[in-house]
């Protein structure tokens, strides 16, 4: 285990299938692009989807005689990510990561190795599990091969095309311990860690552009051991499904191996998302040695106070303080209700959180302002980001008072989310003005009369027949009667 | 005979007035490599199209009143390790064939707002590998003084076209000597400057932390004038310093008097006779002039030799690992795309520099790096202290620049490890990252050129320049070029 001190989590959800009496551990490297103007170490373009080779210069190209200069906005989102994380950051330098291949431009890499500028932190799970943070670095992206004709592999291709607009896009890898424990727990810890990249401005999130891209070192042992399993390394995980599909079907196979007598083998192996199967990578590329060494054209990257100030100025919450501010909100009486955290992570995913805090602090409920927006405004979570508070809390006033009934509620939300106004101008418009107790009394009495039978029943207490009734007087009132009110009329008549 | 090219900063001053035009100067310049060159084989490639161009340009601002900048019409020759968009950039190598990049150097761009005319790329050690230029696959350049010897290296071709009158100035590039090594068997100033001080931007990588590039001229006034203009801050390069170029031409008349110099005594024990009584006699005439000459005794120095040739190997596998035949230059087709590489390499570079790329990958390899690399960067702290001892009592240090005069073609081919020796005095300059010059002060073996070597501290140019002019002042006459092309004697 890790020393981090975080929490092991618990064990793998029982009955994933083949690895019963098996813990899976997990360690998770993801490689995210930073969403800069420009290249780490020139003035290119930094975009996704353009025309092959047209975001390229000398630097980038890695032409003779030409240098790197670090970009000084990259350094700073690093250096946000680094905080979101709860990190150390620290003085770091660079190094070279030697070896050939067509889409690196210089046959190195330009990477952090033993001085990460991020150390030591961790992401907080909405469950509540801290994964440890190992190390946020800075390194530089490489070119894209396409491999043409044989079976799209380098070795047996006809040819192969190279693409350099991504070679020396910024990323940082991020390098969790193996603080992970199956399929599920990785693939909540890679969507929570996009929300955090996002939330910091860091990046666009989005994996399928390749945008965030995922390997998962993958262990198992028996439960109650901790003693980590040899380890394996999976790649080209290109989204949560493949992360969790991928997870399962090597911790099955390792299990396998294991109880059939075997060993597991460390080493590299590659997810085939069709095949829903890992197979081994093992090539030439394996047995590198990468022959690091300090990169002389760059200076020690040593980030002061001023610039740590600087990046991280006007960083919003993360996902998880976040969720603690709304947790805290809602308070204790929230606690033992079902779903009520997972009601809170999705305001807060859906970024409808800040709408729950203000309609809160003029005076909603609550529970029921944080019970709206998880169910019926999480439905347009666009139009619900622009809702204005004090519509919101005025409506939830309304309802609260049973001057709306909730369906009406919903209704009016509904009208507030498609074209705005004031909700009492919604409902009058909808014709939801509270009946007076007069003419809620006249129709209570004749619903009553209309049904002398069911009548009896209630007195006698069958109490579900109160539905019939309730129902009837809505009926009668084409909706505008507040159900509440309305059984609390033939409760008063019962005596 | 009389080389037809006076020194750079008297045609500038010439060129600015209107007494000369550019155009006549270049003329001049091409007609010189036109008659010489042949033999010499300085270059590897003429962009008299281009400079005639300039020329012309310079001229017409003159006549309009505006100044064309400090090097106004001064033919300058560059090492073919600098790349130019006006003529391929080979580093004399195979492996870059057909290339010619896209972009100028820093030092081009600032050469060419000078006012410079940029006549041609010199040949040198491929990939500036070697101190004899005789690794160049264009072929060896050879010696103006003695045609039967070689000019030294990296930067020879440099070295013998300043010699031998064909251009006023050139570049060059230093990365364990390749300036100051050639200049002091030509019979030229060589300067090295601190490293950071000129922008490496565009000079092809050998050693990275140890490269810089420099000028060559004939005179200590002319190698000040082309330094003021290529030096200075440059955001391309990030090793780069944040300060302007150092002022040297204001302290070249500032003479000697109060200068603290001191003599490295134990590089003169390792010196031939003639070398070492240089550097003596060089220690008078400052001595004379009212420095105050000491011996030092700095025996660490003589271990940056063998941390050189480790560490300046390791970046070099490095650098040059580009060179696989994907991009650009020479490729060699083949089934799959590791022996692409494999063949391309084979093919493409020389033995030299395939033996350092070799051991550069061997001392950085798992299990080596700590013994070899790692030992080597501590060994590289090691003369920077000793160095920091020093320049704690003295100003500048005075020293051989090269173990002996120009040697015979062949005659240190066959023991790479003799030939590295030629640098034994300028190598620990570059790992403490110093600056450092040489003079031509004497005749020694065979009536060939000596050069005395000056190194100051960090930072030092200004002391470095006011010492080397003292010491240029003071050498008899007919130590330097230009001189008319001699055969063997
Ligand atoms: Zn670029």
């Amino acid at each position: 285990m890790s020393g981090s001190g975080t929490p092991a989590g618990a064990p793998a959800r029982a009955g994933e299938a083949g690895v019963e009496g098996y813990e899976i551990v997990v360690g998770l490297e993801v490689h995210c692009e930073l969403a800069t103007a420009t290249k780490l170490f020139c003035g290119c373009t930094n975009a996704f989807g353009a025309v092959s080779n047209t975001h390229v210069c000398p630097v980038c190209l890695g032409l003779p005689g030409s240098l790197p200069v670090l970009n000084r906005r990259a350094v700073e989102l690093a250096i946000r990510i680094g905080r979101a994380l709860h990190c150390e950051v620290r003085p770091s330098t660079f190094h070279r990561k030697n070896y050939f291949y067509p889409d690196m431009p210089k046959d190195y890499q330009i990477s952090q190795y033993d001085e990460p500028i991020n150390v030591d932190g961790y992401l907080e799970l909405p469950g509540g599990l801290r994964v440890g943070i190992e190390r946020a670095h800075i390194e530089e992206d490489t070119g894209k091969t396409t491999h043409v004709g044989g079976g799209g592999r380098i070795h047996d291709a006809d040819y192969s095309l190279v693409d350099y607009n991504r070679a020396g896009v910024p990323l940082v890898e991020i390098v969790s311990r193996p603080d992970v424990r199956g399929a599920e727990q990785a693939r909540a810890y890679v969507s929570e860690l996009r929300a955090v990249l996002v939330a910091s401005g860091a990046s666009d999130g989005r994996m399928e552009e390749g945008s965030l891209r995922v390997d998962a070192n993958v262990s198992v042992r028996p439960l109650g051991s901790d003693v980590l399993g040899t380890r394996c390394e999976v790649k080209n995980l290109n989204s949560l499904r493949s992360l969790g599909r991928a997870i399962e079907h090597e911790a099955a196979r390792q299990v396998a191996l294991v109880e059939s007598g075997g060993r597991v083998v460390q080493e590299t192996r590659h997810w085939n998302e069709a095949e829903g199967r890992t197979s081994s990578m093992r090539s030439k590329e394996e047995a590198n040695d990468y022959r690091y060494f300090s990169e002389p054209d760059l200076v020690p990257l040593v980030p002061d106070a001023d610039l740590v100030e600087r990046a991280t100025a006007g960083m919003p919450l993360m996902p998880a303080a976040r969720r603690k501010r709304v947790a805290a909100l809602v308070g204790d009486a929230l606690g033992g209700e079902a779903g009520a955290s997972d009601q809170v992570a999705t305001v807060v995913d859906l970024g409808l959180d800040d709408l729950v805090v203000a309609a809160v602090g003029l005076g909603a409920d609550p529970s029921l302002a944080l019970r709206r927006a998880a169910n019926e405004a999480a439905q347009r979570p666009e139009e619900a980001r622009r809702l204005d508070a004090t519509a919101f809390a005025d409506l939830l006033g309304l309802e609260v008072t049973g001057k709306l009934s909730s369906t009406q509620a919903k209704t009016v939300l509904a009208e507030l989310l498609e074209h705005g106004g004031e909700p009492e101008e919604i409902a009058r418009r909808l014709g939801y003005e509270a009946l007076s107790s007069d003419e809620l009394a006249g129709v209570v009495d004749d619903v009553i009369a209309a049904h002398p039978a069911e009548w009896e029943r209630f007195l006698g207490g069958e109490s579900k027949v109160a539905q019939l009734l309730t129902g009837q007087v809505m009926k009668a009132t084409k909706g505008r009667a507040n159900g509440r009110t309305v059984a609390e009329a033939l409760d008063a008549r019962r005596g | 005979m009389t080389p037809p090219v006076g020194g750079a900063t008297e045609i500038a001053a010439r060129v600015r007035a209107g007494e000369l035009s550019a155009a006549s100067v270049l003329d001049e310049a091409l007609a010189a490599i036109e008659a010489r060159d042949r033999e010499l084989h300085c270059f590897n490639s003429l962009m008299g199209e281009r400079a005639r161009e300039r020329a012309t340009e310079i001229d017409r601002m003159v006549g309009a009143g505006q100044d064309p900048g400090s090097l106004a019409g001064v033919p300058v020759a560059l090492k073919d390790n600098i790349c130019t968009r006006a003529a391929p950039t080979t580093c004399s190598s195979r492996i870059l064939e057909g290339w010619t990049p896209p972009y100028d150097a820093t030092v081009v761009r600032r050469l060419a707002a000078a006012g410079a005319l940029l006549v041609g790329k010199t040949n040198l050690d491929e990939f500036a590998m070697g101190s004899s230029t005789e690794n160049s696959a264009t072929g060896p350049t050879r010696n103006p003084w003695d045609t039967s010897r070689v000019p030294g290296g990296s930067s020879g071709g440099s070295a013998a076209a300043v010699a031998a009158g064909m251009v006023p100035v050139a570049l060059g590039s230093d990365t364990g000597g390749s300036i100051r090594q050639p200049a002091a068997l030509c019979g030229v100033v060589g300067v090295k400057p601190t490293y950071g001080v000129v922008s490496r931007y565009g000079l092809v990588a050998f050693a990275s932390s140890l490269d810089q590039i420099g000028p060559f001229a004939l005179t200590v006034a002319d190698a000040a004038a082309v330094l003021e203009a290529i030096a200075g801050h440059d955001e391309m390069d990030s090793t780069s310093l944040e300060r302007a170029a150092p002022r040297c031409s204001e302290v070249l008349d500032d003479g000697a008097d109060g200068l603290r110099v001191g003599v490295v005594s134990d590089f003169l024990a390792d010196a031939s006779p003639d070398c070492a009584s240089a550097v003596r006699s060089a220690a008078e005439v400052l001595a004379a002039a009212g420095a105050k000459v000491d011996d030092v005794a700095l025996p660490e120095l003589l271990h940056g030799l063998s941390a050189y040739y480790l560490i300046a190997p390791a970046e070099a596998s490095s650098n040059l690992a580009r060179y696989d035949g994907v991009r650009y230059g020479l490729r060699v087709d083949a089934p799959d795309v590791e022996t692409m590489n494999a063949r391309t390499r084979a093919a493409g570079f020389g033995a030299e520099v395939k033996r350092r790329v070799m051991l550069g990958t061997y001392v950085l390899s798992a299990g080596y790096y700590d013994a070899y690399y790692a030992q080597a960067q501590r060994v590289r702290t090691i003369v920077a202290r000793a160095f920091a001892r020093a320049y704690g009592h003295f100003d500048v240090l005075l020293a051989p620049t090269t173990p002996s005069v120009a040697f015979a073609f062949g005659a240190k081919t066959d023991d790479p490890l003799e030939m590295y020796l030629a640098d034994l005095f300028t190598i620990p300059t570059n790992l403490a990252g110093h600056p450092a010059m040489s003079v031509p002060f004497a005749l020694g073996e065979a009536g060939l050129p000596v050069g005395v070597q000056v190194l100051a501290p960090a930072l030092g140019e200004r002391e470095m320049f006011r010492a080397a002019a003292v010491v240029e002042a003071g050498a008899p006459p007919g130590v330097r070029g230009p001189v008319g092309t001699r055969s063997a004697r």
